[in-house]
Order: C-alpha cells, then structure tokens, then sequence
C-alpha cells in the first residue's frame, strides 16, 4: 500500500507549483499586454499614415491578406487537380483510340505560393546551416585544439566574418553558374546560390565558439587525458568533445538566427524562391494588397525566426551538462 | 518473324501513323520555364499559360517574374530560363556584345507600342503655364520636349540637371526617349564604350539612368528622379497616385515598332527547335486572343494579369491603359486604341526593319563605338530575327484551322521589311531601314554614320 503515496508525490512533482502558476500566469498577462499595446498602437499609427498605395496597412487588413493568401493558396491546389484531371482525360482518350499508345503522368509544374514559398526557404536555410555546421564544427575543433593553427587562421576567420551577405551573393551566383553546370541538374542554381550564401555567413559564430569551447577545456579534464595517454581521436571524442559542447550550441544557435537573415536578403537580391522573393515580388507589384501582404510576410518571418530560436534552445538546454546555466 | 522484327515494324506503324496525324515533332523538352518583367505586356505569355495553348502545344510552362532586365538576360543565356519576355533591344545588344556578349533569337514580338514618358508634379508644375491647349482648355497631348525649357533652366540655377530614369541602356525606352528629347533639342548625352564610358551621359542636358521598372514611381516619389520613361501599368500608377503626369506615349514618338519580344539564346533555339516551334504557335494565339474582336478580351485580360504572380497592380490601374485609353491626369482619359498592340498590324512577325531601327539607335547614341556599313546592320538583324520560324508556326496554325491566312502578312511577298511609311516618328523623319546609314545623316543631334 506504500507505494500509491509515492507514485503521488511523483506525479505531484509534475504539476506545476503554486508559486509557479502565479508566475506563469503573470507571464502570460504581461506577454498578451505588450501585444495588445503593440497591435493598439499599430491601428492607431498605421491610419495616420499616407503612402502612394494608399493608407499603411493596419492589423485588420494585415489579417484579411492572410485569409487571401490562405484563398490563393486553395485556388493554386484546385488549379493543381484540374491539370491532373484534364490530364487523366486526354490520357483516356489517346488509349481509347490506340490501347497501346504510351501515355505518361506528368508532374504539375505549378506557380509557388505564399506557402510553398515558407516551405523553400525552410529548406534551404536547413541546407544551408547543416552545410555551415558540417564545416564549422570539425574545423573548429582541430583550430582550437592547437594554438598554431589558431593563430594562422584567426586573422581570417576575422577578415571574413563580418562580410555582409549582400557581398558574397554575385561571387556566389557567379561561382555557381560557372562551377555547376550539369544536364540533369539535382539541385536548381537558385537554390545553391542561397545555400552557398547562407553557409558563408552563419559558420562563423559556430566556428568561433566551437574554438572557444575546445580551446578552454578545465586543466583537470586535460590532465586525466594525458595520465591515460588517449590517443587523439578518443581524447576529442571523451574529453574536448563533452566539454565544448555547450559553446558549441551556443554557436549553432547564433549561426541559425544569422542564417535566417541572411536567407531572407539573398532570397529578395537574387530572386531565388522562398520568403524573400515573395516580399520583393510584391514590392514590385505596388497594388494597394501589397502593404498588407507584405506585412504577413514580415509577422511569419519574424515568427519562424523565433520557432527556429526556440528550437535550438530546446536543444541547447537538452545537451548541456550544466543544467543550472541560465540559457536565454 | 522473329521478335525483335515484330517491335521495329509495330514501332514503324506507330511512327506513321503519328506522322499522319502531326506535320512536326513533338516538343523535344515539354517541361519550360519562361521569365517576365511585371508589365502589362507579358501578357502574351499569361494568357498562353491560362487559356492553356501552351498545354495544346504538349508544352508544360511555368512563368516567374524576374527582378530586373539585367537578371532575366543572364538567367536566359546561363540556362535557368529556357525564355523570356525581353527588349527587342536586349537580345540585338546581347547578339553584339554591349554589355553581356552571348548570341540570342527571337521568333515572335509580343507588342507594339505601350511606353510612355512621365514627368513629376514638381517638373510639370514649372512647365504647365507653356505647354500648348486645346479648345476646352486642357493640355495637347504629346508635348514637345522643348516644353521642358523651364524645368532645365530651373535646375541649371540650382548648379543641377533634370535627371530621367528609364529601364535599361539598351531598352526601347531609352531610345524613345532620347528621340522625344532630342527631337525637342534637348542632348540626352553619348555613350562611348571606346573610353570606358558606358554611362551615356557625354554631353547630357539631361542625365538618363536605369531604374527598373516597377520602382520607377517609387524612385520619382523619392525625389532620385524628374522623370522617367517606362511601360505600363507604371505612367497609369503615377496618375491614379498623383505622382506625376505623362507627356508622351511612345506611339506619339514612334508608331507601330516591335516593343517585348520574346527572346531565347542561339544555341537553346538550336538545340530546341521543336520547342522553340512549339511555343511560337501559342504565343502566336495569345497575341491573336488579346486583340480578337477589337480588343474584347483585354478587360478579361487586365483581370487575368493584375493577379499578384503576374503583373500583381491594381485591376483598373491596368485595364486603363490595355482597354484602349490612356489617363493624362486622373480627370484627362483619352482615347488611345493603338497605345498597345498584341496582333493587328502583324505586331507578333519579327520584321528585320524593326531589328536596323533598334541597331541604328545603338549607333546614334554611340553604345555601337564605330560606323559600320549598311550590310551589317541587316546581318546582325538576320541573325538574330527569325521571320522563318515564324512563318512555319503560322502555317501550321492556319493548317489545323486555329487562325486563318488573312491573319498574317501574305508570306510569299514577305521580305522582313515594313514599308518606309509604315512608321511615323514625332519629328516627321523617315526610316528606310535599308539603309540605315542615310538614316543616321538626318539628326542635328546624334552620331551621324
């Protein structure tokens, strides 16, 4: 019978406290205050303003774009299922009139919308943060574990961190176009051209921090590595590896951030698909919706940045062994 | 028979029978992906899509807008587009190495027509009180480029010149309005790539730039720029916003010229033809469909563009100007049936005459560093205008009964050229495009071989 009162006590533990729920619930309040303040003085701002498209867009129309953009989305899907369908007749003909004519199904080759836009660019930042941490990490182990090394390549990793996206982007286009040409390209040139651009400018703070971390390992931890004599690999693998991992993620998650900026500008400059395309291609349009689309492109922007964030921080607080770190 | 006989004969009777059907070849790459600018005259090119003549022609294309002039042309010649909605200038400059070198051809002309030149409140404020007016008391259209007198004396006071935005060094554009301003004699400036100097400022009363299309009222907003000279919906949306009022259209300046064309490189043509064929077929059908019935489809087709993937403007901002009038201000509407042409006046048949004109410009402003002799200018205009293809895919679609002989120019006379006065120009000059050279010797302002 003992044991019902510790499982209690177990899933009591669970629950969040007294004290916790005020503070959450304080939280809350505060959080959905700001918002409202922010959204309030929105209106009342956003009316004041004259623009050549007419009034800036307040959150009401902002919110009635993104009805349209849902709507456009469900017109491009339909448009997709008459394609599919006139195909399937035209097939059904030609075999009604030769039942061994070769017919084929062709794949729709349909117009990006504001969501498969969301979805491009998703991916292609993914890509292109893997690609940077693929680079960044390895590298930053063997440059932080010898001081030699550090100091031959410090003087770059400086001269180019700071080079603005905006910079590599027609080295970038130019490189690609000329290095990858292919008949049956796996990867379109636009999308490499992001990618590419986006790994140049996000390895840096992961490489960076990677070099910190494995650089400051605790004496101790050294110490016991050189009494055990572990060979190199098993050395990075059971002491510098563990050790640097928190400033290793701290890293990532800068490289990520700066990775979702820059996409978004190389996506506007070079045209490539995604959420940057789709603000430029209505700024181009300057028809009075285009304020407020753009605007729903900025909120969703902006909130992905955040998902992204928050998904990293997840990650971050998972794999560090200081738990007591406050992680912001 | 043994088996492997069996598959080659049944192959055989299937390739004959196929051949009984269809004259020509199936497309050799069915899967496009065509580039535009956000003007009303890519039109062709949504309707080809929407009324599904692309689909027709076992063709599956896809449309994207481009940012500028200057991406769509690298985006063509590198691959990435298989086409494009292009200057006719573009792919003869391309063709000769001004800016970008790579060889390009066209088979068909999207318009004629449809630019206008625009000036800001600000300019048109100092000129009004001069301009010319008619009985009711309203501005007479077009104005003269001497008109601007008052605005250039205004700026050279200030130590400054007017400043006028047009959409790329080698666009239609830029010529008309060099031609409008220099028919009012005002020096729009010289290029001379010979010295490094491609900014065509040489001279200059007025200095040209390029600013793309759809940030010209924008940029005139902004105060960059006095004016600028651009096609539509852009003069329509600097109207019905009061950002400016427009002076000219390009049919005052030039009548009938081809406008867009649409432009593939030399070795894509090559190795596509039946493609190329293909899509030559649809576009003609667009074209035909856009002024059928005496313009009846453009309000549908106005609707059609001003969707936010294609042009994205406002509905009325673009039915004003495809629907046969033209807004000078928001309460001066007139009538201007020919302000853009999609097919009467054979406006799809790429006419080598149209080429020389575009050359003869490139040569008058000096962005073609040396004279060169008449037979140039018709090699280079045979070399990338391409009447015979077009001719082919004419006939095959007065062949299946989609459009009819009367339709197209009578091919068996046709020699590339438009006859001398079938062009009006604003100062009354005539164009032989025969020789371009002669043509040259007319200007007061301008290179003279």
């Amino acid at each position: 019978m003992s044991a019902i009162p510790t499982q209690w006590s177990r899933v009591q533990s669970y629950l969040p406290g007294q004290q916790q729920l005020t503070r959450w619930l304080k939280q809350s309040l505060l959080s959905a205050a700001g918002i409202a303040v922010f959204v309030l003085l929105w209106q009342l701002l956003a009316s004041q303003i004259t623009t050549s498209l007419g009034s800036f867009p307040g959150p009401m129309q902002v919110a009635q774009q993104w009805s349209g953009l849902v709507a456009e989305h469900k017109a491009e899907k339909a448009r997709e299922a008459a394609f599919f369908q006139r195909q399937l007749e035209r097939n059904t003909a030609t075999l009604a009139a030769n039942s061994e004519a070769v017919v084929s199904v062709r794949p729709y080759n349909g117009r990006p919308t504001f969501f498969s836009q969301i979805f491009t660019s998703l991916y292609t930042v993914l890509t292109g943060f893997v690609l940077a941490s693929m680079l960044a990490i390895p590298a930053g182990i063997v440059i932080g574990l010898s001081p030699r090394l550090y100091s031959a390549f410090n003087p770059l990793i400086q001269l180019f961190k700071p080079v603005s996206p905006l910079a590599w982007l027609p080295l970038v286009t130019i490189l690609v176009s000329a290095l990858y040409q292919s008949e049956q390209p796996l990867f379109a040139r636009s999308f490499l051209v992001s990618v590419f651009t986006v790994t140049l400018c996000s390895l840096w703070p992961t490489l960076l921090n990677t070099i910190v971390g494995v650089s400051n390992i605790s004496p101790d931890l050294q110490n016991v590595s050189r009494v055990l004599q572990l060979n190199w690999l098993t050395h990075v693998r059971r002491i510098v590896l563990p050790s640097a991992v928190p400033m290793i993620f701290t890293g990532l998650r800068l490289s990520l951030g700066i990775a979702w900026m820059v996409l978004i500008a190389a996506e506007m400059l070079a045209q490539n698909p995604g959420l940057g395309k789709f603000v430029w291609d209505e700024f181009q349009n300057g028809s009075s919706d285009s304020l407020s689309r753009i605007c729903v492109a900025v909120l969703v922007i902006g909130l992905i940045g955040y998902a992204l964030d928050r998904l990293m921080l997840q990650l971050q607080q998972r794999v560090n062994w200081d738990k007591s770190a406050q992680l912001r | 028979m043994t088996q492997p006989y069996r598959k080659t004969s049944r192959l055989l009777l299937a390739l004959g029978l196929s051949l009984s059907l269809q004259a020509w070849a199936a497309p050799e790459k069915p899967d496009l992906k065509l580039g535009f600018i956000k003007l009303t005259d890519m039109a062709p090119l949504a309707v080809a899509l929407e009324r599904g003549y692309f689909e027709d022609e076992g063709l599956y294309v896809q449309l994207e807008a481009q940012a500028n002039w200057k991406v769509l042309l690298d985006r063509v010649i590198d691959g990435q587009l298989d086409g494009a909605h292009m200057l006719a200038g573009q792919a003869l400059a391309a063709s000769i190495g001004i800016g970008t070198r790579a060889a390009m051809q066209t088979a068909f002309v999207m318009d004629l027509n449809g630019n206008a030149c625009t000036v800001s409140n600000a300019v048109w404020q100092q000129i009004a009180p001069q301009v010319a007016r008619n009985s009711a008391g309203k501005p007479r259209y077009p104005v003269a480029a001497d008109a601007l007198q008052p605005a250039l004396a205004a700026k050279t006071k200030q130590g400054k010149k007017l400043q006028f935005g047009m959409v790329f060094p080698v666009s239609s554009h830029n010529y008309e309005l060099r031609y409008w301003l220099a028919a009012g004699g005002v020096h729009p400036g010289f290029y001379a790539p010979q010295n490094g100097d491609n900014s065509g400022q040489l001279k200059a009363d007025v200095l040209l730039s390029v600013t793309p299309p759809p940030q010209m009222p924008a940029t005139m907003e902004a105060g960059t720029i006095d004016g600028y000279c651009v096609g539509e919906p852009w003069n329509q949306q600097a109207v019905l916003r009061d950002l400016g009022v427009p002076l000219v259209t390009n049919y005052d300046i030039h009548t009938n010229l081809a406008e867009k064309i649409f432009g593939v490189s030399q070795s894509w043509a090559q190795r596509y033809p039946e493609t190329h064929f293909h899509l030559v077929k649809a576009l003609i059908r667009a074209g035909h469909w856009l002024d059928a019935d005496n313009n009846a489809n453009r309000a549908a087709a106005a609707k059609l563009i001003s969707q936010p993937f294609y042009v994205g403007a406002d509905e009325n901002v673009i039915a004003n100007s495809m629907t046969g009038v033209f807004a000078y201000e928001r309460d001066d509407v007139r009538e201007t049936p020919d302000f853009n042409v999609f097919f009467r006046y054979h406006a799809t048949y790429p006419y080598y005459s149209d080429a020389i004109w575009y050359l003869s410009q490139m040569r008058r402003w000096g962005q073609i560093s040396d004279a060169k002799p008449d037979s140039w200018y018709q090699d280079i205009a045979k070399q990338v205008f391409q009447p015979a293809l077009y001719q082919r895919a004419a006939k095959a679609l007065i062949a299946e009964g989609k459009l009819t002989a009367a339709d197209f120019p009578d091919f068996s006379a046709e020699t590339g050229y438009r006859p001398v006065d079938a062009t009006r120009f604003i100062d009354g000059k005539q164009f032989d495009a025969t020789t371009p050279n002669a043509y040259l010797q007319q200007f007061a302002i301008g290179q003279k071989d």
